[in-house]
């Protein structure tokens, strides 16, 4: 550990930054091969109290980021979990020292296809390595270590998130007091991977992906990324809560006879698709999608999901599921429960009555927030915190 | 305190793991996690039931017996608990089995259908009876599958599970050790408590104990009803 701290160097150590780990500190991948320089890119909220156990790792989902409760440079919008991180919300910083990173694959600063290759000084585009969310998990405790922390008082994420927390769960368990994993599953279900395929030969599909080189031939295949967007975001609203939210609402008067967006929901979807753009890079699309379609943590533990957890039986878990979820559903989080008691673990587990569909982990849910509210105090009360 | 939640802390021992089924605002498992430093785990359908639960510290599933029961996995549990509630389930016998699955043992009360109230009220005012132990009318009540002390030893009898145990319970008073295959008794107890466990070999050198910690010398069923007297009550006091 303190190899790594001596060997990291913060920009800033207050309110996060980003740790380089150099060359004799690569990361390990599941692929066999090894991501060196890494960087990994963070941001804190809060104090690391004396004893260091009040530490909260927050996982974020596909398309999140370390921007979880601040400010996002890019879009100027609230982070994305400002709902729950905060003074007086579920994850209180005046309490608890929370800490979010971006994933290895990302492009907000973490270590990705768009970082550069230092063997080419190029954009690492298509060879950069095909990445697991093991070595997201690992990429993680490295910064975590780095931090000096050697027992996070929790890990907690939704979606993509949940899934890092049950690696976590797996992998360090002994550094894990509780882990809460929000609308996840253990693994990727066909129909999972086919709408994550139809989002990757969109992007593909574009002629300006240029087979990933698309940064140095100085374009973007925005069109691509926005109609992946756009299949994916279906995926996370509920049939109801599309209808409620526009129906067949018209934009205008009348029918145009033609294909602009006619209809609300037509020009919501376009505007979710362009905005993306923005703040995301295709090829980490590409990246993080095939890390998540890779995911099956029975799998990596001899077809037994119960072994997974085998060693966490100590960590005090929270499962949480949406009513309305289709992507990650409740029957998926049941599966992960039913693992976790029979590997004698200690397990709650909710579904939340919601039309708000696999989103509602961000979105306004007071039965969320209790129900966190109600975890962490109890945990906090055991940790002595 | 509530009587059932005495007797059930009075025969739970210290250090168990526990599943209480239907386990509402976690009280019960509250007060055996303090009293008798029991492993405790929940299984509750209201999502306010499952908040409070969690906000107290417990470990808490949503899920109902008639459903959730097949999660777990066998000889989880020393001890499942399922209170007022085997009435309400959709395969009370499915349900049973399944708690004698998950737990070594399980503790379950029901109200009693052949309690003199019940038959005098269908015998003289031809209506489904009203009672303290049944206060719904039929047509919201969620007992489905009401039955008597007779039908539910018929039934322990059919599954072969042994009734370690059994009390009546009625409301405000204490409980009152009882054999339940009694016909007399079949029409006393407003309600009954049983200890169940499958009619397996019993542990070498294990001693059965009853609801009151003492020591059963017949295994088979609940020794005779006593009368309360001093004497038993305090022998009662020990620790189960």
């Amino acid at each position: 550990m303190t190899t790594v701290a001596e060997a990291a160097t913060f920009d800033d150590a207050s309110g996060g930054g980003t740790l380089k780990f150099p060359e004799t500190r690569p990361l390990r991948l599941d692929s066999g091969a090894a991501l060196a320089p890494l960087e990994v890119a963070y941001k804190t909220y809060g104090r690391l109290n004396t004893e260091k156990s009040n530490a909260i790792l927050v996982c974020h989902a596909l398309t999140g980021d370390q921007h979880a409760a601040s400010r996002h440079p890019m879009t100027g919008k609230p982070g994305w979990w400002d709902r729950v991180i905060g003074p007086g919300l579920p994850l209180d910083p005046e309490r608890y020292f929370i800490i979010c990173s971006n994933v290895i694959g990302g492009c907000m600063g973490s270590t990705g296809p768009a970082s550069i290759d230092p063997a080419t000084g190029l954009t690492y585009a298509l060879s950069f390595p095909v990445i697991t969310i093991a070595d997201m998990v690992r990429a993680q405790a490295m910064l975590i270590d780095a931090l000096g922390i050697d027992s996070l008082f929790a890990v907690i994420g939704g979606s993509m998130g949940g899934m890092q927390v049950l690696q976590w769960a797996a992998d360090f368990p002994e550094k894990l007091f509780s882990a809460v994993c929000i609308g996840a599953a253990a693994r990727h279900s066909a129909q999972n991977i086919a709408f994550h395929e139809v989002g990757r030969q969109a992007i593909m599909a574009d002629p300006d992906w240029r087979s990933g080189a698309y940064e140095q031939a100085g374009v973007r295949p925005e069109k691509g990324l926005a109609v992946a967007r756009m299949a994916a975001h279906i995926t996370y609203l509920s049939e109801a809560a599309l209808q409620r939210k526009f129906g067949r609402e018209l934009q205008r008067d009348g029918l145009s006879w033609g294909f602009d967006a006619d209809f609300q929901v037509e020009s919501y979807l376009r505007h979710q698709g362009t905005s993306f753009v923005d703040r995301f890079d295709a090829n980490s699309y590409l990246y993080i999608t095939r890390a998540l379609d890779y995911f099956d943590l029975a799998a990596s533990h001899g077809g037994v999901l119960a072994q997974a957890f085998a060693r966490a039986r100590h960590v005090r878990f929270c499962v949480l599921s949406f009513s309305s979820d289709w992507l990650y559903s409740t029957a998926e989080s049941r599966n992960i429960v039913r693992a976790l008691s029979a590997a004698g673990c200690r397990a709650s587990f909710v579904e939340i009555e919601t039309d708000k569909g696999h989103d509602a982990f961000f979105l306004d849910e007071p039965q969320l927030d209790t129900t966190l509210r109600g975890f962490f105090a109890s945990a906090a009360n055991l940790r002595g915190l | 305190m509530r009587e059932d939640f005495k007797e059930i802390l009075r025969l739970v021992r210290p250090g168990a793991r526990v599943l209480d089924v239907g386990c509402a605002d976690g009280s019960l498992l509250e007060l055996l996690i303090r009293e008798k430093g029991v492993d405790g785990q929940g299984l509750e359908l209201s999502p306010a039931g499952v908040s409070a639960c969690l906000a107290r510290g417990l470990a808490v599933v949503q899920g109902d017996a008639d459903h959730d029961l097949d999660d777990f996995p066998s000889r989880a549990f020393d001890y499942a608990i399922l209170s007022d509630t085997l009435q309400s389930m959709r395969d009370p016998k499915h349900v049973l089995s399944e708690l004698l699955r998950i737990a070594g043992r399980a503790v379950v009360s029901l109200p009693n259908f052949g309690h003199w109230r019940v038959r005098l009220s269908l015998l003289f005012r031809g209506r489904m009876p009203e009672t303290p132990a049944l206060p719904e009318p039929w047509w919201s009540t969620p007992n489905i599958h009401l039955c008597t002390l007779a039908d539910f030893t018929d039934l322990c009898r059919a599954l072969d599970l042994r009734i370690d145990a059994c009390a009546a319970l009625s409301a405000g008073r204490p409980a009152r050790p009882i054999a339940p295959e009694r016909a007399l008794e079949n029409w006393r107890s407003e309600q009954a408590l049983f200890l169940l466990s499958r009619r397996v070999e019993p542990e070498r050198g294990a001693v059965q104990r009853d609801l009151f910690g003492e020591p059963l010398t017949t295994p088979a069923v609940a020794s005779r009803p006593r009368r309360r007297t001093s004497d038993t009550r305090a022998a009662r006091a020990r620790p189960g």
